[in-house]
């Protein structure tokens, strides 16, 4: 006996549903979609972004390591130089991986943190992302994990430039890959985990503030500019600097690009790494599953 | 044999799992009650209990404030109850959210499109979130741009939009994965006459193809005219649920004389109600509100009763839902 001919027309139109999946298809399908979808949207916008992640580090190199050795005082009026000296390395070399930590972190603010401000704020253009058929908390990872690649991005472009704009050589050795590999990677999430406790966390009517409060601090004490070995005068700082996630992800890329300068004990750096990016996937989960539902 | 076994899909889903109903309804609420917390706390909605049968368009019809969305925020997954149970095909929307939501479209009040994105991308991408194939994605899209007269915009982007076309690609895009209910926030306001009427013919249209309708409006001719049933919601609760007929029969009059006083309205009050016909007589803020039979002759005889008591104006009119609302509430709607 068939039920067919009974079959009311709404059973009619889910059977030509998809068919059923396991839940670890279905997951893994949505959550490739959302990625798919933002792979999407950045190579539409590959122009505004290539212009994001290359400027900072440009400029930086341009005024630090071009302009400045070229003017008469130039080396006096250089900061680090001294120092570098010391370590026989030049600013530039100190620089390098400094400048790849902020271009990580700018991303996982310019990829996470403004995208998801303006999305509570105003367009809610995430609901449909957040109704897909995923729990809740892994539309937020994906937001991470898509940040990170924008990062990797971020980081790879500041070699080319530190390549090519200082006025003397860049020394980047890399003892170990694996090391390097996973400083980048742990850095690139962090700062993803970074954007997303940011962007939900503030109001949106209030982002503009987190450059002023929270992205310029952790940047300018962030070990950037200068190795945290050479913090050691100022007793308080360095230690007070340890709760700056920024720290470990230069110390990180010091470690893995540049050991001749002064670095962290590389253990160190990855536990801390993974301490912050188990903290801030954290703390940015709940709060993105607090924003979007009630 | 019984295809439904050869080929497991969603319906079957809900029916393998449907030993977790606990009511007939594709949409089952029981004891719902939403709290937000504060000082004090906000009671949005509470004790609210309805099931939405297989096929009929629901309708949840109350003013601005009333506790709508939240209702259909807890259906839709997008709110924890801080009480009672919600259904969507069997499965428990408060604890398997992300299976529930393979069963239902929504339809939220605001244009969430993404910006970024062309129509076609907007509904192609909804596709692959729900497990759709690169390639059975864009048969979906080509589909539904053509279903919803959208082809020739395929390539527009949302800003590029009015109104009326956004909320169509909206709904062509909740109902892109074939859910069986499709959820609707207020989806008339902010639309001119022409789109709200080409929304609604296309609303109905997925209704007789078999998609369940859930909708919220503050529009009584709307709910009226298009709902199978409607509860009536106020305050957080459900005060009346049945179809609209039922709910306007309740009045208990065919017509109604709604007379404009500038006299003392209390004193015409008896007068009124003692005519032949007349089944009820209230006072409204601008006078007397009389309900009556429809029968010839009785109009003269109000008007003749009321010139004493200083008529201004009379407007006769038949129950609507409005009708009902103030009955229940004392309020007008709009108010």
């Amino acid at each position: 006996m068939s039920t067919a001919v009974t079959t009311p027309p709404h059973v009619a139109t889910a059977r030509s549903a998809p068919p059923a999946i396991s839940h670890t298809q279905q997951y893994v399908r949505a959550f490739a979609g959302l990625f798919l979808r933002d792979l999407h949207v950045l190579k539409r916008e590959v122009f505004p972004f290539l212009i994001r992640i290359v400027m900072n580090p440009l400029l930086f190199l341009f005024v630090f390591t071009y302009i400045m050795p070229h003017m008469t005082n130039g080396a006096a009026m250089n900061p680090t130089q001294q120092m570098s000296a010391h370590a026989g390395a030049n600013f530039s070399t100190v620089l390098l991986p400094g400048l790849m930590a902020v271009a990580i972190m700018f991303s996982g603010i310019a990829a996470v943190a403004l995208p998801l401000a303006v999305d509570f704020g105003s367009t809610r253009e995430i609901d449909d992302r957040v109704m897909c058929p995923l729990p809740t908390s892994f539309v937020a990872i994906e937001k991470i994990i898509f940040s990170a690649l924008q990062s990797i991005i971020a980081a790879a472009f500041v070699f080319p430039l530190a390549y090519y704009i200082p006025s003397t050589p860049v020394y980047a050795h890399v003892t170990s890959w694996p090391f390097l590999i996973a400083v980048v990677v742990l850095a690139s999430l962090t700062a993803g985990a970074l954007g997303l406790t940011i962007g939900t966390s503030v109001k949106p009517q209030q982002i503009g503030l987190i450059f002023g409060v929270v992205v310029m601090p952790i940047t300018f004490l962030g070990c950037v500019y200068y190795p945290w070995g050479a913090l050691g005068a100022i007793r308080w700082l360095q230690i007070g600097v340890l709760l700056n996630p920024i720290v470990y992800m230069s110390e990180g890329l010091r470690a893995a690009l540049t050991p001749s300068l002064p670095h962290m004990n590389q253990a160190a750096i990855l536990i801390m790494l993974t301490f912050f990016l188990a903290l801030l996937t954290w703390i940015g989960t709940r709060g993105f599953i607090k924003r979007v539902i009630g | 044999m019984n295809s439904q076994q050869t080929r497991p899909d969603i319906a079957s889903t809900a029916i393998a799992t449907g030993r977790e109903s606990s009511g007939n309804g594709i949409v089952s609420i029981h004891g719902l009650r939403k709290q937000y917390p504060g000082k004090p706390p906000v009671t949005a909605v509470s004790d609210i209990d309805l099931d939405v049968r297989q096929g009929e368009i629901y309708g949840l019809l109350g003013p601005n404030g009333a506790g709508k969305t939240t209702i259909i925020s807890a259906c839709t997954t997008r709110v924890l109850p801080t009480a009672g149970n919600v259904f969507i095909g069997g499965i428990d929307a408060v604890r398997r959210p992300s299976d529930a939501r393979r069963l239902m479209g929504v339809v939220p009040q605001y244009n969430t499109l993404e910006r970024a994105c062309t129509v076609a991308e907007n509904i192609h991408f909804h596709c692959l979130y729900f497990g759709f194939s690169s390639s059975e994605a864009r048969a979906r899209t080509a589909e539904l741009l053509d279903q919803f007269h959208l082809s020739e915009r395929a390539g527009s982007y949302p800003a590029q939009l009015s109104g009326g076309l956004a909320q169509r690609v909206q709904i062509a895009r909740a109902i892109a994965h074939r859910p069986r209910v499709l959820f609707l926030d207020e989806p008339s306001a902010g639309l001119d006459p022409q789109s709200r009427i080409a929304m609604w013919e296309a609303v109905q249209r997925l209704n007789t193809e078999g998609i369940t309708v859930v909708v919220t409006t503050h529009y009584m001719e709307e709910a009226d005219e298009l709902c199978d049933r409607v509860a009536i919601v106020d305050g957080g609760r459900i005060l009346v649920e049945d179809t609209p007929a039922a709910l306007k029969s309740s009045i208990g009059a065919n017509t109604i004389y709604e007379l404009d006083l500038r006299g003392n309205a209390a004193a015409l009050m008896p007068t009124l109600r003692a005519l032949p016909h007349v089944t009820g007589v209230e006072p409204t803020l601008k006078g007397i509100r009389v309900m009556a039979d429809n029968v010839d002759g009785l109009l003269p005889q109000v008007v003749a009763a009321a010139t004493g008591y200083g008529l201004r104006d009379m407007r006769i009119t038949e129950p609507t839902l409005e009708t009902v609302f103030i009955r229940l509430t004392g309020r007008d709607l709009r108010e």
